[in-house]
């Protein structure tokens, strides 16, 4: 089963954390992605760009409406993502739980629903 | 008090209720039936109906028995709704009666986790599962959690454990402490179960604060020696377990580091657990040939001879595991096994033996495995491999001080490292 992992966290906190303790963080992101890849978990990962240069686009009545910034304002955003290959929620369960990112922010875990192959 | 704020003191008292008694009434209700999966499924939903009524109507004064009763009674509509297919309206009101009557007592509920114990440990249960399903009816353990306890994979583990309880159901395997002729063969199952409890707890909860869970599983430690006085290996298990928690003082530093063992300050250490713990070994082996936790036992204690003599006996402790990995050859008592013999005849040659259990799959994901790797790297001057090791081990952890500790055994590498 593929699982998505979605890593919320206050930006503005993010963007002020000094260079040299974000090199550290970066490192131990880096060390739980090699950790998933050695026990065959891992399929893909990105870090996201900051939502204030997102912007939110729908299609209404055949009109292209388009926002600036996220889709929904929230205390902490959307900011990364990982996608992992677990036997069951309680496994990608144990894997969110030592991703690192779980201690400045949080975590969201869905289950990617298998489409039949076309 | 209505809104928000009682919902969530509701809340609380339900979850405080389900941590400290769920094994409790999971056992109690299961003991009546034979049916395990029937005494969850009550459970539950007398844990929801708590969720919805306890806020309006306050929290009763024996929560435990206003529980228990709405299952028993949710039990008993199963019964009834399979019988006649209908539920009667006249139990409403009995229903009130009852729970009114429950709230004013404080009647102790019979203890029947032993009995909910033995019976998971049957032999009519297959022996890969006697252990999990002890943990899983009695703990709530989750298939993932066992997996983790059992290194085996967890996509399976939860059919088994239904199909499991089923059967305890149909063959009527009774609930009741097991004749001392039955011992042997059950007693086994149970221990493991305590034990993988205590660990679990031991592992979770992270700093120096006392864990639920391995308060849980002293506590079944202590009713297993006393409801079995002639057996040694329950005497070994909670004496394992004694010198274990007997150092949770000294797992953190004053600033909240982790400290591994080998530099923790031996006077944090619980001497009342350690003199309890030494008493019970002693009992244990004067009675009879030593089994896996004996040994485990001894091990710890040949650890804290640190504490008289300013360091481990390094030597007993090889020679114990020698003795453990003949009775469980398994990789983690390998793994140990060759930490400890670093310590008499180098890093080089632990090292060595280490790398050749990484053929085991389950050693990809095991994290003292990468962190042991990594400091035996470190030690014989092999910096990137270290960096390598210790890197894995860090993002396996789910232990923000054990990662701290990490980064800083990291950071703490040649230059070359970083290569």
């Amino acid at each position: 089963m593929r699982y998505l992992l979605m890593l919320y966290a206050d930006e503005k906190a993010g963007s002020a954390i000094p260079a040299d303790q974000m090199k550290g963080f970066m490192g131990q992101m880096f060390a739980y992605r090699e950790a998933l890849k050695k026990a065959d978990a891992f399929i893909d990962t990105a870090p996201l760009m900051l939502t204030t240069d997102a912007c939110t686009l729908r299609v209404e009545d055949g009109e292209t409406r388009v926002q600036d910034g996220p889709y929904a304002e929230t205390r902490e955003q959307f900011g990364g993502y990982y996608i992992i290959e677990a036997p069951d929620m309680d496994a990608a369960r144990k894997w969110a739980a030592r991703c690192p990112a779980a201690t400045w922010g949080a975590i969201e875990i869905r289950q990617v629903r298998e489409m039949p192959a076309a | 008090m209505t809104g928000p704020a009682a919902r969530t003191a509701a809340h609380q008292v339900a979850e405080q209720v389900a941590r400290d008694s769920y094994g409790r009434l999971v056992a109690f209700l299961a003991a009546r039936t034979g049916d395990i999966a029937g005494a969850e499924d009550a459970l539950a939903e007398a844990f929801a109906a708590a969720l919805t009524q306890w806020p309006a109507q306050g929290v009763p004064g024996n929560p435990d028995g206003w529980l228990l009763t709405v299952a028993r009674r949710r039990q008993g509509d199963a019964r009834r709704r399979r019988q006649t297919r209908r539920a009667g309206e006249a139990h409403l009101s009995l229903i009130a009666q009852e729970l009114e009557a429950t709230a004013a007592t404080s009647e102790a509920i019979p203890d029947r986790r032993l009995a909910l114990m033995f019976a998971c440990a049957h032999p009519e249960i297959e022996a890969g599962l006697r252990a999990p399903l002890i943990l899983q009816t009695l703990l709530g353990f989750t298939a993932a959690d066992i997996a983790a306890a059992f290194l085996a994979p967890p996509a399976t583990m939860g059919q088994r454990l239904v199909r499991a309880k089923a059967r305890i159901k149909a063959q009527h395997i009774p609930f009741r402490l097991p004749e001392p002729e039955e011992l042997p063969d059950r007693i086994a199952a149970v221990l493991e179960a305590v034990y993988a409890s205590y660990t679990k707890g031991w592992a979770e909860s992270g700093d120096t604060e006392p864990s639920p869970l391995a308060g849980e599983a002293l506590w079944l430690g202590r009713l297993l020696v006393a409801q079995l006085p002639d057996e040694p290996e329950a005497k070994g298990v909670l004496a394992l377990m004694l010198y274990s928690e007997s150092r949770r003082p000294a797992r953190r530093d004053p600033a909240g580091r982790y400290v591994p063992l080998d530099a923790q300050d031996t006077r944090q250490w619980d001497q009342g657990q350690i003199a309890m713990a030494g008493a019970l070994l002693r009992q244990a082996s004067a009675s009879g040939p030593s089994g896996r936790y004996q040994i485990e036992a001894a091990i710890q204690s040949a650890h804290i001879s640190r504490l008289l003599l300013g360091e481990a006996n390094w030597p007993d402790i090889v020679a114990l595991y020698d003795h453990l990995f003949r009775h469980v050859p398994s990789p983690v008592v390998a793994l140990n096994r060759a930490v400890a013999r670093a310590h008499l005849e180098g890093p080089a040659t632990a090292l060595t033996e280490i790398e050749a259990l990484a053929v085991d799959p389950r050693m990809a994901d095991y994290q003292p495995y990468w962190a042991a790797r990594g400091h035996l790297c470190a030690a014989t001057g092999r910096q990137t491999e270290a960096a390598v090791a210790l890197g894995l081990a860090l993002g396996l952890t789910a232990d923000p001080a054990v990662r701290a500790y990490l980064q800083r055994r990291l950071d703490g590498l040649g230059p070359d490292a970083a290569s």
